[in-house]
């Protein structure tokens, strides 16, 4: 095996100390720098946002304040935890997650027409996202001991794994969380190495399943949303609103923004949950397009940072969930964005990091740090089963 | 990837992974290059567009309404003041249910069937598009407090403060202010365009007397501002501001206890006073009775209070001052008999025999004077005015003739508008020739000029006609035109001098003396009204016959005896030497000019004069003792 380049640089003299020094402090606390100073950074911005959108709520911030704080320490702790630890618990997490959603089912709180929390006196709890991590952990541990790419009955049964939560998450209605955990799970299929001939069947079967799909497993209003992605203007006042008015603050803020603190649309009330879902809009409108590409950029350099990570995983089940985690924090990234500037349509996703949020940003940071373990944890090598 | 392979080939695994990964990396940049795409082209490409809507979302131009002129009395206290009142409107298209809005507000305040009739009225003569409809006017505190609790539940729904026009003593000014009401369908649609410009922002306008005849002075500009709302349409902040500028402040002639001295000296009776300065044709006092609350239709008047108003017999609504036409009957005589000197018809010394009739030559019909068997042997002009005898004036008027007498009369004003400075003045009818035949297509009858002569026939003139005609005669012949503003914003009104008529200086001694005679001389006809007076007036006394449009619109048998009673006249000035007021009485059906008239003028001059101010405390009712006359002849005195 050639030399990492790390290994290159640490041996090179005179970079070597300090180099060493990180190396070992990163080991000892389990934690990659950059990654964390990413992150922060990411954060930060979304606290400058967060501050403009909630209206220069202090309530707002000392809440977010309070969520990021908890959400950086559940990353510490869960990077202390042994990888193989996890590969041994993922099965579990995944069991213990479904039948969360099928208690949610039967005894789920509600709000707008959905049932997606559990209520655990007073403290409310979302099953789903459990999944979104136990999902890709699960898939990994699964292939990761098998040969790649994957058999067929490997990728069967893996997209039965798949297919179990994301139907009960899509019956709650919840279609961006089970997209996202659906998403999740197949992307960890994908980076196993599963034959591209699989690749193509199963895109011409979603394809040839769409008409199904849209009349006989989608809801009213999810229905709704789709048809007024294609034309929001048909209905202003109802659910073309939101769109309407987030491409207009969108819009309206142009190459360098109205500045921070400026936006009209998203502080005068026009724009919907400015401060959770839309809140990009709020980010577009007042720092403009440079602003939107700075923040693409922030994220694709996390996202490549955590590939390199994956990459030089120690195992194959370390690479295949850090990969599936981190493709999950993309397609947060994408769907939001992409539903907020009326790309797709509206489904529930928060922004990563951005977004004002509970119980998804402890999650999310939950998913670092298994990112953290893996990249910080000695190598140990697995014999296939 | 052969099935007999036991052992993982985990270079090979790992390389696999790596082109995964890298495929992946690609399809994300791609992705996100997408994304960066599409937001490019919302904020460059579609920038423009984008910030015209936002634009269009949060500022919206908003009318400033000026605040209105106010208006004092000539001491300066303030007769017209605006009054913050809370509002509670409803911008229609920003409630989401307006049914159930409508039925919350009814659960919180209180709401009238005729405020939501009123309410379904307005939106649909509605001139602006989310202009606040109005629903409920003069909130309480507490209502607003309710209001404002539930502030949350109510779309669209807004509260706020008005000025709203006060009219702090209510009905003493009533027919001289008037009073602002709401815009109508019918004020927009009159309105030029500059006007509906003006009054964006503004809910009220001059309805009648000085406020409307002002309004333009009144109203002021509407400024403008430029205000940031929210979706829901609540002001945020005003960006920029343009200060409307209030309208201006009418000071009057008008005096508070002027008017209230001629309501107390009228007591009750109904009818009009007008009190002028001679010097400068200003109005010192105006009244007409019964009058009314202006205050009541500043904010739309109830159905039911305007139906009373309206139907009332006593008509209060009617302005006797400038719009009630009566015939001026023997308050005329000084003016007819200053015709006689001017065209030589007559002088101070001839004399007449009167035998208490009058008989045109070749013509069978008698004129019976109402003294029976006449006022004596030798009547000269003096003691035909302070005797009012007809006889005198029946001769005079027929040597005269109708077209001097015409045109005489017309130099005074007469049958014309005074041009006082309120809307909607009579000009009454001073007959000529070309006016006959114009108006009646028959021709000039001898007979015609009798009845003329001494202010009956078809002769019609409002109390403001004959003030203004008074205050000719004490001015010498400088016809000044009535006005209540002496000022506006501090700017003096000046005076507007209608004509001068040159007649020479003794005959208008003459006249003087004999105006003087009415109220002093040992037979004048007024001189009980003048007993004790420590200066020297002129007056002349009046009775008319009663004519149509004194009767009310319903017949009401029992009041219609009482009001085909004549009406008494009087016409005053006062101090003879230089005069400075003078005074028009007409108090309907009082009968006697000089008995029920006389003295309301003479208060009135003790008033100007002597400050001799009257209040009107109890008013007596009207006299119910006086038996029912019937149908009245002419009986002028």
């Amino acid at each position: 095996m050639k030399i990492s380049e790390r290994d290159f640089l640490r041996r090179l003299p005179g970079a070597s100390r300090s180099f060493a020094r990180r190396e070992r402090l990163e080991q000892r606390l389990h934690i990659d720098f950059i990654l964390l100073l990413l992150l922060l950074a990411i954060s930060a911005v979304g606290l400058v946002v967060l501050y403009s959108a909630s209206s220069e709520s202090r309530e707002s911030m000392t809440r977010q304040c309070i969520f990021f704080g908890l959400a950086y320490v559940v990353m510490v702790m869960v990077a202390q935890v042994p990888v193989d630890f996890m590969r041994r618990m993922a099965p579990w997490a995944y069991a213990g997650g479904v039948v969360l959603l099928i208690l949610v089912l039967v005894i789920g709180v509600g709000a707008k027409g959905a049932q997606r929390w559990l209520s655990l006196g007073g403290f409310r709890f979302q099953p789903a996202e459990v999944m979104k991590l136990a999902m890709p952990m699960t898939i990994a541990a699964y292939l990761g001991t098998r040969f790649m790419p994957p058999r067929f009955k490997h990728v069967f049964f893996s997209a039965l794994l798949v297919a179990i939560p994301t139907a009960l998450i899509i019956d709650q209605p919840d279609l961006g969380t089970s997209i996202l955990v659906a998403a999740s799970g197949f992307v960890v299929l994908f980076f196993a190495g599963l034959h591209w001939r699989y690749i193509f069947a199963a895109v011409f079967l979603l394809g040839a399943s769409l008409w199904p799909i849209w009349h006989f497993m989608m809801h009213d209003y999810q229905r709704t949303r789709v048809l007024t992605l294609l034309n929001p203007e048909a209905d202003r006042l109802g659910a073309g609103w939101n769109i309407i008015q987030s491409k207009t603050a969108i819009g309206s803020g142009g190459f360098y923004g109205k500045g921070w603190l400026e936006g009209t649309q998203s502080r005068l009330d026009f724009l919907p949950e400015g401060h959770t879902d839309f809140i990009i809009a709020v980010m577009a409108e007042e720092f403009g397009f440079v602003g939107v590409v700075v923040l693409l950029a922030m994220y694709l350099l996390l996202i490549v940072r955590c590939m390199m990570i994956a990459v030089r995983a120690q195992d194959a089940f370390g690479r295949l969930m850090v990969s599936g985690i981190t493709m999950t924090f993309f397609t947060y990234i994408f769907v939001n964005m992409g539903m907020v500037s009326g790309l797709l349509p509206v489904v529930g996703v928060p922004l990563p990091l951005i977004s004002q949020g509970g119980t998804a940003v402890v999650t999310l940071m939950a998913g670092f740090g298994i990112i953290m373990a893996v990249a910080t944890q000695p190598k140990r090598v697995m014999t296939p089963q | 990837m052969s099935e007999s392979q036991h052992f993982k080939d985990y270079l090979r695994e790992a390389r696999l992974f790596q082109r995964r990964v890298l495929f992946m990396l690609l399809v994300m940049v791609l992705m996100l290059g997408g994304l960066a795409y599409r937001y490019h082209h919302l904020q460059v490409d579609l920038y423009q567009h984008y910030v015209t809507q936002s634009d269009r979302n949060r500022i919206h131009i908003q009318p400033v309404p000026p605040t209105r002129g106010l208006i004092y009395d000539r001491q300066g206290i303030l007769l017209a003041d605006n009054r913050p009142t809370y509002t509670l409107s409803v911008v229609v298209q920003r409630t989401t249910d307006l049914d159930k809005t409508l039925s919350l507000l009814q659960s919180l305040v209180s709401i009238t069937d005729a405020d939501l009739e009123r309410f379904q009225r307005a939106i649909r003569q509605r001139r602006h598009p989310l202009e606040p409809v109005p629903l409920r006017y003069r909130l309480t505190e507490e209502e607003i407090a309710r209001l404002a609790v539930n502030e949350y539940r109510l779309e669209g729904v807004e509260v706020d403060a008005q000025l709203v026009r006060h009219y702090p003593y209510g009905a003493l000014f009533a027919h001289n202010i008037g009073y602002t009401g709401r815009i109508s369908e019918a004020d927009v649609s009159r309105f030029t365009e500059e006007q509906d410009l003006r009054y964006r922002g503004t809910h009220s306008i001059g309805k009648n007397g000085l406020e409307n005849f002002y309004e333009d002075v009144l109203h002021g500009q509407v400024g403008s501002q430029n205000v940031e709302t929210n979706a829901r349409g609540r002001v945020l902040r005003v960006l920029d501001r343009e200060d409307p500028v209030p309208g201006k402040d009418l000071h009057l002639y008008l005096d508070i206890r002027m008017q209230e001295t001629a309501i107390a000296a009228m007591a009750g009776r109904r009818g009009a006073v007008v009190a002028l300065d001679v010097k400068t044709g200003g109005v010192l006092a105006a009244v007409s009775l019964p009058d009314f609350d202006p205050n009541l239709f500043v904010t739309g008047i109830g159905h039911e209070d305007f139906k009373a108003l309206n139907e009332s017999i006593d008509r209060p609504l009617y302005n006797r001052f400038i719009q009630g036409v009566y015939p001026p009957g023997s308050t005329i005589k000084p003016m007819v008999a200053l015709a006689g000197l001017h065209y030589g018809v007559t002088d101070a010394r001839r004399t007449i025999y009167d035998p208490g009739t009058f008989r045109l030559p070749n013509a069978r019909w008698v004129w019976r004077d109402w003294k029976r068997g006449g006022h004596g042997p030798a009547v000269n002009l003096k003691q035909a005015i302070a005797e009012s005898c007809n006889t005198y004036f029946w001769d005079l008027g027929t040597r005269m003739g109708i077209d001097r007498m015409s045109e005489f009369g017309a130099y005074f004003g007469l049958g014309e508008v005074t041009g006082v400075d309120i809307p909607n003045e009579r000009k009454g009818i001073w007959p000529s020739r070309e006016w006959k035949r114009a108006a009646r297509g028959e021709s000039w009858y001898p007979g015609d000029t009798v009845n003329m002569a001494i202010g009956q026939g078809m002769v019609l003139t409002s109390p403001m006609q004959l003030a203004q005609f008074t205050a000719t005669i004490a001015n010498r012949g400088k016809r000044i035109r009535p006005h209540m503003v002496r000022s506006i914003n501090e700017h003096v009104v000046e005076p507007v001098v209608e004509g001068v008529m040159e007649v020479e200086a003794h005959h208008w001694d003459s006249v003087f003396e004999a105006m003087a005679e009415v109220m002093h001389g040992a037979r004048g006809t007024a001189r009980r009204a003048a007993e004790g007076a420590s200066y020297r007036m002129a007056g002349k006394s009046g009775t008319a016959q009663v004519v149509g449009i004194a009767q009310g619109a319903r017949y009401d048998s029992a009041a219609l005896a009482e009001r085909n009673r004549e009406h008494a006249l009087f016409v005053s000035f006062a101090p003879i030497e230089d005069p400075q007021i003078a005074v028009a009485v007409i108090v309907e059906n009082g009968e006697g000019g000089s008995s029920q008239a006389a003295p309301v003028a003479r208060k009135m001059m003790d008033a100007y004069l002597l400050g001799h101010f009257l209040t009107p405390g109890e008013l007596p009712g009207p006299d119910e003792s006086a038996p029912a006359a019937g149908v009245a002849s002419v009986r002028n005195h």
